[in-house]
């Protein structure tokens, strides 16, 4: 049906204005929509609100003094982002992370992964308008994950963990047992969420269909993560890539096969069970021993130049560093993943309605941290 | 079941007329006191269910502080917004802004008028009671547009579009739902209704309840169907640019339409007045927290559906379905007036299952994408 | 495995297509003049045996004679990748051409390169700043930006 058909009456379409602050966007985002009654022509995005110069500011730091940095860019999986700084940084310096660093790394980055698609799936369902129900249960279960990040390191938001060469400290003793206590409840828990959710009538009518990105946009927008995987690209860094120990770990990655919105909430909660069997299988195997390199404080990596990447929630977060054998790295871009998902929001949304406008958003989950770095 | 005249003499309880000693002048200051008294009251204690309830079915605590177990959190409320400083746009049309809150305040207060607290007593025992009753609910909806249109805002003319849109489309259902009741009551008024309840007409008439708890959240603009006011979407929908009394003049309205509508699904379905042990009057508060209660438990489980998808509801399942219902009990009263309750509860039972999930098969929701 | 492609044997493949477009070859990399880099571009995502589908990322960096814009791209089919780079002189007005009709991809990142680094990109449609304000003078990634 065009709009054509609809429209008997002499109309004309109107600019609203979705501003930075307000009660749905995933942070400081504005959008200027072109509306015609409720359906949306055309929207253009405007991001810079939350600018900082990190990639500036990395100019003037150490190696090592960057990573606070990185905990500030997208501040609801803050582990990810320092795993992935500090695994350029030891490719660019060639140094190698002992085992049990290893180990802490992929079980902290796994539960870093939890903890965020319990805040995106909640805030999702959020944006679909369930009254912040199914957002206070997620948030509930980051709680506890999040309690036992505070065990670890002793921060609840920015947490600063990683180093140069394995993790800042070593685990408490308690963190074991209470990780074995975390990991039955979560599971039964994503089991309970799943079951209230999944089968849904207004659930499905809402998500169903909508928001559909097609495979051959996705890798052409270069889309990555579970909204890529949701559109059917099979495509995973832990898988395709391996970086740290994932290749010893057996795991099986989710797809999605039309790429609407209910495919990407679903390749999120496949994910957190994917996560969870990862966390079993390696914290039966820790290993002893140190959990960082002997790496000199003021690092001076060799000169030239590194890319590494992970698979971050969010997708394929990556680091590009240039060295020039100072303690300061000449350059550091960082891949932001936010906002190369925000590519195809515009083809995504046209036709539909304001109320998709705001589900279709809230599924591609980003954080604007990471998008204006 | 018989033909009215019959109904109405043949029941062990007799309708009793209100006639209060002092004459009509002191009945109708009475009751108008009480009801004012009743509705702010009742305000106040729904908003308390639906604040703790609504917690709790989170998995958190609901207020807590102010009061004994947070009794007094509306009076606080009440309080805070009396105090704010009342903000007019400036390129609002003031008598609109101003009228506005009046007008869909009112006719929500003048719905009580008509629900019997117990069996005579009531403000006026209007013999097109419930006629009376959805005449005056759809007032408020110009009151509900007034805000938006004089708001100079386009968030607010969007919410108030489309609460006008959900509220014409809702009162179709609705009515069609109410005249199954009437059919088997035989009388349009209240108190009749209720009288004439021996066995609560939820039973007899489940389809019908169903429609009406359906519209009657949709006419209220109450979860699932709330878009009128999508927090998330349009910041406050059509009262974004009120504030301070005028502000809590509207949700004032909102959660005495809630009771209004809990009301009348007790006086209609439920059986209003009747009951064991407790005086009547208890009965009634009684039954009407508990379908409030309903309507909190539907606002913390379910999304919210997108406007198209309220329209179709509205016309291609809830329409359709009242239809068939008003068909099939005006087959019964006509053809089975004699028949045993029991028989005709079943049936009317299974009819319902039997439509509403093959219905739901077959029907589709809203719209999809658009080619623009 | 990702396989990280070798800059010399690419090197070679494309000098026989594209005489004269590879100016150096570094293990992992390769730099190609400016001018001939949409038509690497475009072979390098249309050659079946290469089929370089997907672009990680767009940066820049400025060393101080001449800005260096750095491409990675890789392919999800065959799992390797390559980077390569182009470089524009000049501090005035440094153009590049923009791969926005290969990999939309490029749409934000050219644009954020723009804003912070001042290289324009021709042939991208909508060339404005996208985290500074209208109207900032300068560039702020630029080593020689002085607040």
């Amino acid at each position: 049906m065009t709009t054509t058909e609809m429209m008997t009456l002499k109309t004309e379409p109107f600019v609203l204005n979705f501003g930075p602050v307000h009660p749905s966007t995933h942070g400081v985002y504005r959008m200027r929509a072109t509306l015609d009654g409720e359906v949306i022509l055309d929207i253009e995005p405007v991001v810079g609100y939350l600018h900082r110069g990190i990639e500036k500011l990395s100019e003037e730091r150490t190696y090592s003094g960057f990573i606070p940095l990185t905990d500030r860019l997208d501040y609801i999986s803050p582990m990810s982002n320092n795993l992935g700084y500090c695994l350029a940084v030891e490719k660019l310096a060639g140094i190698k992370v002992p085992e049990r660093a290893e180990y802490l790394r992929v079980i902290i980055a796994e539960l870093q992964r939890l903890a965020n698609h319990c805040i995106a799936v909640g805030s999702f369902l959020n944006d679909t308008g369930a009254y912040y129900t199914p957002f206070m249960y997620a948030f509930r279960e980051r709680e506890k994950i999040v309690d036992l990040f505070d065990m670890v390191c002793g921060q609840r938001l920015t947490y600063n963990y990683m180093r140069i060469g394995g993790v800042s400290q070593d685990i408490p003793d308690e963190f074991l047992p209470a990780l074995k206590k975390l990991v039955e409840q979560m599971s039964r828990w994503v089991e309970e969420y799943d079951f209230l959710l999944m089968q849904n009538e207004i659930l499905l009518a809402r998500t169903k269909g909508v928001g559909i990105l097609p495979r051959e946009t996705a890798i052409n927008c270069g889309i990555s993560g579970p909204v890529a995987r949701a559109s059917g690209v099979n495509w995973d860094l832990r898988k395709n890539d391996p970086y740290s120990i994932y290749d010893r770990f057996e795991f099986d990655i989710p797809q999605g096969e039309t790429g609407d919105c209910y495919d990407r909430y679903r390749v999120r909660v496949e994910e957190m069970r994917q996560s969870l069997r990862i966390i079993k299988q390696a914290m039966n195997d820790i290993p002893a021993g140190t959990v960082r390199a002997d790496v000199p404080h003021l690092i001076r990596p060799p000169k030239g130049e590194a890319y590494a990447h992970l698979e971050a929630p969010k997708g394929e977060l990556g680091y590009y560093l240039v060295s020039d054998n100072s303690i300061a790295p000449y350059r550091c871009h960082i891949r932001p993943t936010s906002l190369i998902n925000l590519t195809a929001l515009r083809e995504m949304v046209k036709g539909w309605k304001v109320a998709d406008l705001i589900a279709i958003f809230g599924s591609i989950d980003i954080t604007m941290g990471e998008v204006d770095r | 079941m018989a033909t009215p005249e019959l109904l109405i003499q043949n029941l062990p309880m007799q309708v009793v007329p209100p006639d209060w000693p002092g004459g009509y002048w002191w009945h109708w200051l009475f009751f108008t006191v009480i009801l004012i008294a009743f509705v702010l009251t009742m305000v106040m204690g729904v908003i308390y269910i639906e604040r703790r309830g609504l917690g709790r079915m989170q998995s958190r605590l609901g207020p807590n502080r102010t009061g004994p177990f947070g009794l007094l959190q509306a009076v606080a409320d009440a309080v805070k917004v009396l105090l704010k400083e009342n903000i007019v746009p400036d390129k609002a049309d003031k008598l609109v802004h101003w009228l506005a809150p009046v007008v869909a305040f009112v006719p929500v207060l003048m719905i009580f008028a008509v629900i019997p607290f117990q069996n005579g007593a009531l403000l006026a025992d209007l013999n097109i009671g419930i006629l009376y009753v959805v005449a005056i609910s759809s007032v408020a909806t110009v009151g509900v547009f007034m805000a938006g249109w004089g708001s100079s805002n386009k968030y607010s003319l969007l919410g108030a579009m489309r609460n006008v849109a959900a509220v014409v489309s809702y009162e179709m259902p609705l009515v069609l739902a109410v005249l199954g009741v009437v059919l088997i009551a035989g009388s349009l008024s209240m108190n009749q209704i209720v009288v004439a309840q021996d066995i609560p007409f939820i039973l007899f008439q489940p389809l019908g309840f169903l429609i009406f708890f359906a519209a009657g959240c949709a006419e209220i603009n109450r979860s699932p169907f709330d878009l009128m006011e999508a927090d998330q979407e349009l910041v406050a929908g059509f009262h974004t640019e009120y504030s301070g009394m005028k502000f809590a003049m509207f949700y004032l309205v909102e959660y005495a339409e809630a009771i209004a509508i809990s009301a009348i699904i007790t006086t209609l379905f439920l059986g209003g007045w009747r009951g064991p042990l407790l005086p009547p009057w208890l009965w009634f508060i009684v039954k009407v927290f508990i379908v409030f209660f309903f309507m909190v438990w539907t606002r913390a489980t379910f999304p919210r559906v997108r406007i198209d998808q309220l329209m179709a509801l509205a016309w291609k399942f809830l329409f359709p379905l009242a239809l068939i219902n008003l068909f099939v009990t005006a087959i019964q009263v006509l053809v089975w007036p004699d028949a045993l309750p029991w028989i005709v509860i079943i049936i009317n039972i299974a009819i319902m299952v039997i439509l509403v999930v093959s219905w739901s098969k077959l029907f589709k929701l809203g719209w999809g994408r658009l080619n623009v | 495995m990702t396989v990280a492609l070798s800059g010399k044997d690419l090197a070679g493949q494309l000098e026989e297509k594209f005489p004269g477009s590879v100016e150096e070859t570094a293990p992992h990399s390769l730099v190609v003049k400016s001018n001939s880099l949409l038509a690497v571009a475009g072979y390098l995502k249309d050659t079946e045996s290469l089929a370089f589908d997907y672009l990680n990322y767009i940066t820049a960096v400025d060393y101080y004679s001449y800005f260096e814009v750095v491409y990675q791209l890789t392919s999800l089919k065959h799992n390797h990748s390559i980077i390569i780079k182009t470089r524009c002189y000049g501090r005035e007005n440094p153009t590049a051409p923009s791969v926005i009709g290969l990999w939309r991809s490029a749409d934000f990142q050219e644009r954020e390169i723009y804003d912070l680094m001042g290289i324009k990109f021709e042939g991208h449609p909508n060339l404005k700043r996208l985290f500074l304000w209208e109207g900032f003078q300068g560039h702020p990634l630029r080593k020689d930006f002085i607040q």
